[in-house]
């Protein structure tokens, strides 16, 4: 009998990186070494420790990384509280990829990126950062904007600091939303320092946070110039399938599993606003 | 087209079930028709139709889909997936043989849902025609006709007895076993009979009840409608009309610890219920209204633009009956359409 999507293979967790008070990632690696399946920017993967759940995260790491697989997860509930007491050694099930990813390939490439994240809003953009990164003579300006409520709430802020803004081909704005102390950068709300910084509105823009962000950000690059067929988002509603069977995370009639979790807003503009 | 007579309807039972596995429609204590796997001495339920649909046969309400052992830091899956054995249900009325139609397109599409496909390729489909169709009937809304009901093989009762078509090769080989107890048909009869159900089905209340205002370009107009509110004012969310019917496909996955290792399964779910769409940041369809227009904008929206125009209802009036508030998709269809 044919594989099943629903059926799904074992990984196992080959190193914990405490990010944030309630963020950690995992570096997850197939039983026998090396990545447990390829995948594309913006992608996802199922997770689970079977008898506890089994949820959808988009995985962190870039495709252009041949070793391992990342996966940046928030605390916030009964399958991530779990994930987050698991030491190096433990085994999960994985299945994927899922859903479409971000044009990198296409309609991005050539294109000057600006990428909006806001807290855990930046790992599905990080794999889309990195894959640029290691392709970067395809992409003219970089430009990242990413806040968090704190420093400490900073996802990857040591990658952020060792590589990113250590690159002179990419420009790295930080802000978190209150004055810290050992904090002297930028202190304000994502979509306010957008508009500070205003970008040029040849960027095409990707952007992931909080919903209330998203909204706040997208109005903030309208009234910059920028139009909806210019800003992509990655979204996410509960799941169990993934491939667009199971019936929860439509969007009118597209699923966020299948068809996206990558939207232009143009096409987000033409669904119900029901997410 | 061969016939056999009403009489001999047990020895022919008799002889598929000493083949393969048969599941007739019965009628239980309280009158009501379900399908039960077939005993010799069992009759055949002269009810319209079963309170249950049919998907129960290839998408069941339960199943297991893999099993777990945990040991200390490590996990095996276990494929516990095995050839399904050959079966036949007989007595599938039409609307319920459309719905098999609508679920190859969700589970028969790519990623294929092996665990479907397995029950399907080993099912075979013998269909019934009806002959009293009645007042919750509405699946001539939807092109279908229930005197030529389809399926691999289809009978048709004309008073008497019950003749056979074979509609597909698998229709055919099912034939092939039991062409020795046929005998010639009287398509005389049959046509009367026909003509008879075509007359009640222009007399049934919901004959006029047309899908013209619905369809996948017809998105916005009805997500945005003002008249959610007033329909959905009284769900209580039972979900009863998402069970008994035969389109619903929408399911759950959830993990049984056996206390022997973990069992993986999937339930049938409804979009009805509060928790179907519930996150940890939230939920995306916090109200009934919109939990209530999400079942509606599925069947008569959704569906039909993900499949070329193939609407979500068969329109076999389960849900008319069995709302406990008597709200459904007709009342929907009416409050929607175009005036």
């Amino acid at each position: 009998m044919n594989n099943d999507t629903l059926i799904p293979l074992v990984g196992v967790v080959t190193d914990v990186r405490q990010d944030t008070p309630d963020v950690k990632t995992f570096r997850v690696n197939a039983l026998e070494g090396g990545k447990v399946f390829e995948h594309k920017p913006g992608q996802c993967a199922m997770l689970s420790i079977p008898g506890v759940g089994e949820a959808m995260f988009s995985i962190t790491s870039s495709p252009t990384n041949k070793e391992y697989m990342e996966f940046s997860i928030k605390k916030c509930g009964c399958l991530t509280n779990w994930l987050h007491a698991m030491d190096v050694g433990q085994q999960i099930t994985i299945r994927g990829p899922y859903g479409n990813y971000f044009p990198v390939e296409t309609e991005l490439k050539g294109k000057d990126l600006l990428f909006i994240a806001g807290g855990i809003g930046l790992a599905p953009l990080r794999s889309v950062i990195n894959y640029v990164r290691d392709n970067r003579a395809n992409y003219g300006e970089v430009q990242i904007v990413y806040g968090s409520r704190s420093k400490d709430d900073l996802v990857d802020y040591q990658e952020i600091i060792d590589e990113w803004m250590a690159d002179p081909n990419i420009q790295v704005n930080l802000t978190i939303d209150n004055p810290q102390e050992g904090w002297d950068g930028h202190v304000g709300f994502v979509p306010n320092y957008v508009k500070e910084l205003a970008p040029s509105t040849n960027k095409t823009v990707l952007v992931c946070g909080p919903p209330i962000m998203i909204k706040f950000t997208l109005a903030g690059l309208k009234e910059l110039g920028f139009t909806e067929t210019q800003v992509y988002t990655t979204m996410e509603l509960r799941m169990k399938c993934g491939v667009g069977k199971c019936g929860r995370c439509n969007i009118g009639n597209k699923y966020v599993c299948k068809d996206g979790p990558v939207f232009r807003f143009d096409e987000l503009d033409a669904l119900p606003d029901e997410y | 087209m061969f016939r056999i007579s009403a009489e001999k309807l047990n020895d022919l039972f008799d002889r598929i079930a000493s083949k393969q596995t048969l599941y007739i429609p019965v009628d239980r204590e309280d009158k009501a028709a379900e399908y039960k796997k077939y005993e010799s001495g069992m009759t055949l339920s002269s009810a319209l139709n079963t309170v249950r649909s049919a998907k129960d046969f290839f998408f069941p309400q339960t199943e297991n889909l893999a099993e777990f052992r945990l040991s200390g830091k490590t996990i095996e899956v276990k494929d516990i997936r095995s050839e399904h054995e050959d079966f036949v249900i007989f007595g599938v009325r039409a609307c319920d043989a459309r719905s098999f139609g609508i679920l190859d397109s969700v589970f028969l599409s790519e990623p294929v849902d092996t665990f479907y496909k397995n029950r399907r390729d080993h099912g075979t489909i013998v269909t019934m025609a009806c002959t009293r169709p009645e007042e919750t009937c509405f699946c001539t809304t939807f092109g279908i006709n229930p005197t030529m009901p389809g399926g691999d093989v289809s009978v048709f009762p004309d008073g008497t007895g019950y003749s056979f078509l074979a509609n597909t090769e698998k229709g055919k080989e099912f034939m092939a076993e039991i062409s020795d107890m046929l005998e010639e048909g009287n398509p005389a009869q049959l046509a009367k009979v026909q003509e008879n159900t075509r007359n009640i089905l222009k007399r049934l209340p919901l004959a006029n009840l047309k899908t013209d205002s619905f369809g996948g370009e017809r998105l916005m107009k009805h997500f945005s409608s003002e008249k959610w509110a007033e329909l959905s004012e009284s769900c209580i969310g039972c979900g009863t009309c998402t069970f008994v019917c035969p389109t619903c496909q929408c399911y759950d996955i959830r993990d049984f610890d056996t206390g022997n290792g973990i069992k993986r399964f999937r339930c049938w779910d409804s979009c009805m219920y509060s928790d179907f769409t519930k996150m940890a940041h939230g939920n995306s369809r916090n109200s009934q209204l919109e939990r209530f227009r999400q079942r509606f904008m599925h069947k008569l929206v959704y569906h039909p633009s993900n499949h070329e125009g193939e609407f979500g209802c068969v329109g076999c009036g389960r849900c008319l009956s069995k709302c406990p508030i008597s709200m459904n998709i007709v009342k929907v269809m009416k409050a929607l359409e175009d005036k």
